[in-house]
């Protein structure tokens, strides 16, 4: 724990570093495409006024000055499964956003979507020695959390303080200064796969960048996807990939859980292509030009031509009915939300005040989605489009976005995480000691 | 596809490979390069300082020989003279306007240019300096008029007034220039005259009273200055009008209404002393005063101001 401590502020002192020299690089590795922007940030504050951009959620202090999105390669399900190509990948967006903004990006923010997350609730408490509640008092409650076994080769992601109590005052966002004689307070912990995270690092690196931070891809369509009161009251972030369905839960700013789903897009397309007999890229374009969920009469008269290039007529001319197409997206879209219906029902979604859930992510485009949505996750549904960041390009603000914008707001305003605060001296001793040990034997 | 279809081996119509498609990633190389040549530094280097130092590099190696130099040198003084002798900007000719004959031959004598010159060689401002040592010209104007003409137009010197010195008698102009020196009185009989150390350096004092004088002009012979502060007007019959340093001109016209009112400088008075505004004094001449002295019965006064013995008069 104390090694990802380390690692995690490492990548806090690299953001701010970066910040520092103005240019950060935002790198969102999906499954079926990879957005690269590059902010700067000026540091004044000021609020340029342009259409649609409001001074709010604190994007104010940056602007995007270059963005490029290609098809990713190389990845399966949110994971990186050959390493050279999506380095290539990663080489293609990075070189493409650069040379639109003229700077180079050394620092990049990725996330991350796949690598099985799994998150849990901690809560810790401790004995205020002092009667009040000061700095190192919230470093050491929050230390003083019990950790269930994560598993081997797990790595914490996030995590985030989400409620503190003072003796019997709880949902306090800040306690610092109060008085009382206990502390408590309830942790989220998100975990990945450690060698999935360690891919990406490796792939990064090879591209000669630093790793400024990193973030679930869940968690950052989230920030970007829904507004600030949904945040507050409650809500759910549906965000549809292409390898996968990221799923998380909102309440008081913070997030309290997320999950994945592992069907998505692809999934679909691939449906498609064996339901209809047509190879992927035909399957790709069947699905985003006329894709759908909700079939209705004229559907079945709505002739597609499935182009070919076999030399054989009957087949090079073939048609296929729109309806046929609705008719073999619609179980595996009904599937996905009944997947995500599970999820949220081991959330406990049910008993939250609010029961907001918003789609987002490139899958939420599905004509109809919304209409099918409200049938099985329930009646308050809205398709999210990402917040409106200054200087980001209009093809680049649909919805398959929004964990990019939302890394972006990662990146101005990370909230806090465990590390953002000390570690309490006592927690490892032994090796301050040998650390010591060592510097002296270096130095002297 | 053709209609007919040619069967002979070798004959066939192959159909062009499959386009292989690129990999749109840049290489490591490339992605590499691009990412140095994005940094500010390399940036400026390679488009600035590269090629600068090696237009430098080349110039000094080139420079770095003895004979290159001096051909070099050699090559532009050629191309400078040339351009310089080019017939059109020969000066062949001078035009001196405004100036007296005397001045301008002196003029001619004294612009040391052998015509036709380059205009190049011509240096203008020297020769202005020059000629504006010369006491007569009060202004020139040099330029080189296209066509090859060198004009000056001189603003002559006016005399306004003559000043008697210790070392002979010079014209004056209104500001007390110096413009020439006169023989003598008669040469210019119509200037005013004036004298005595410093007088030069008020002539404009002294061209006012002179305007002043206006009846009794006839009668002034001139002005003289008085240990450099005030003025003397002198007139014939050696009579002198004693000016004040400060108002003067006021003290002259009070003294010219005192002759309009009484005939004052009619009478037989040598000095009318206005050097105290307040308190005019006027010094009578021998005459009068024995005339006075008769009619009292005193002792009658020699032509030197002394009392003449009784005896001579008897």
């Amino acid at each position: 724990m104390a090694e990802l401590y380390q690692t995690q502020r490492a990548m806090r002192n690299m953001r701010r570093a970066a910040l520092q020299r103005g240019v950060i690089g935002i790198l969102d590795i999906g499954t079926s495409k990879i957005a690269c922007l590059v902010l700067r940030f000026d540091g004044t504050g000021t609020f340029r006024e342009t259409d649609g951009v409001g001074p709010m959620a604190g994007q104010v202090n940056f602007r995007v000055i270059g963005a490029a999105s290609t098809r990713s390669r190389g990845m399966r399900r949110g994971e990186i499964e050959t390493m050279a190509e999506t380095e290539r990948a990663i080489r293609t967006v990075v070189a493409a956003a650069q040379k639109v903004a003229g700077v180079r990006v050394d620092h990049v923010i990725a996330c991350l979507s796949g690598g099985r997350p799994a998150s849990y609730g901690l809560a810790g408490e401790i004995t205020l020695a002092s009667g009040k509640v000061g700095d190192h008092d919230v470093a050491s409650v929050l230390a003083a959390c019990e950790q269930p076994d994560f598993g081997r080769g797990r790595e914490v992601l996030h995590a985030q303080p989400v409620n503190f109590a003072v003796d019997n005052r709880s949902s306090l966002a800040d306690p610092r200064d109060h008085l009382g004689n206990k502390l408590f307070c309830d942790m989220h912990v998100l975990t990945v796969d450690g060698d999935v995270i360690g891919n990406l690092v490796q792939c990064i690196r090879r591209c000669d960048l630093e790793l400024a931070g990193i973030a679930s891809a869940p968690y950052a369509s989230a920030r970007a996807a829904l507004v600030e009161d949904e945040q507050e009251l409650g809500a759910a972030c549906i965000d549809f990939g292409g390898g996968g369905t990221g799923v998380s839960v909102f309440i008081k700013k913070h997030m309290i859980f997320s999950d994945h789903v592992p069907i998505g897009g692809n999934l679909i397309t691939q449906d498609i292509g064996q339901g209809l007999r047509v190879g992927l890229p035909v399957a790709e374009r069947l699905k985003t030009l006329n894709g759908g969920v909700e079939a209705t009469g004229r559907d079945d008269r709505d002739m597609i031509d499935v182009g070919a290039e076999t030399g054989d007529w009957d087949a090079d001319r073939r048609q296929v009915s729109r309806a046929d197409v609705i008719g073999v997206m619609r179980p595996r879209v009904e599937e996905i939300l009944e997947n995500v219906r599970g999820v949220l029902d081991a959330a406990g979604f049910d008993s939250m005040p609010s029961q907001q859930i918003v789609l987002t992510g490139g899958g939420s485009q599905i004509p109809g989605l919304d209409g099918l949505a409200a049938r099985i996750l329930g009646p308050n549904i809205r398709c999210g489009r990402p917040l409106r960041i200054d200087g980001l390009a209009h093809q680049l603000t649909d919805p398959s976005f929004s964990s990019a914008v939302g890394l972006a707001l990662f990146a101005a305003h990370p909230q806090d995480e465990w590390w953002d605060f000390e570690m309490p001296a006592d927690s490892y001793p032994g090796r301050s000691l040998r650390r010591a040990y060592r510097w002296f034997k270096n130095n002297w | 596809m053709p209609v007919v279809i040619d069967h002979r081996p070798g004959k066939q119509i192959t159909p062009p490979p499959a386009r292989q498609r690129r990999d749109p990633a840049p290489s490591r190389l490339k992605y590499r390069l691009e990412r140095m040549w994005l940094t500010p530094l390399y940036r400026r280097v390679l488009r600035v300082g590269l090629p600068a130092f090696v237009i430098a590099l080349i110039a000094g190696l080139w420079l770095s020989d003895e004979d290159r130099r001096a051909a070099l040198k050699d090559n532009v003084a050629q191309v400078v003279t040339k351009v310089q002798s080019r017939d059109e900007f020969q000066v062949r000719l001078m035009t001196i306007e405004g100036a007296s004959p005397v001045v301008d031959r002196a003029l001619r004598a004294m612009l040391p240019v052998d015509l036709p010159a380059s205009s190049f060689d011509i240096d203008l401002p020297a020769l202005r300096l020059q000629v504006m040592q010369l006491d007569a010209v009060e202004a020139i104007d040099l330029r080189i008029k296209p066509g090859g003409i060198l004009s000056a137009v001189v603003t002559e010197r006016e005399p306004a007034i003559l000043w008697r010195h210790a070392r002979g008698i010079d014209m004056l102009d209104r500001g007390g220039h110096r413009v020439a020196s006169v023989t003598s009185r008669e040469v210019r009989p119509e200037l005013p005259l004036i004298s005595g150390e410093g007088a030069d350096l008020a002539t404009g004092e002294a061209l006012a009273l002179f305007d002043a004088a206006g009846p009794i002009l006839p009668r002034v012979r001139g002005l003289v200055r008085r240990g450099e502060r005030r003025w003397d007007l002198v007139l014939d019959h050696d009579q002198r009008i004693l000016l004040p340093e400060t108002g003067a001109t006021i003290a002259l016209e009070a003294a010219i209404a005192l002759d309009r009112a009484e005939d004052m400088l009619g009478r037989d008075i040598s000095v009318v002393d206005l050097r105290d505004p307040s308190r005019p004094v006027l010094r009578l001449g021998i005459d009068a005063r024995n005339t006075i002295r008769q009619a009292r019965s005193l002792p009658l006064l020699g032509p030197d101001g002394r009392v003449l013995p009784e005896e001579t008069k008897g």
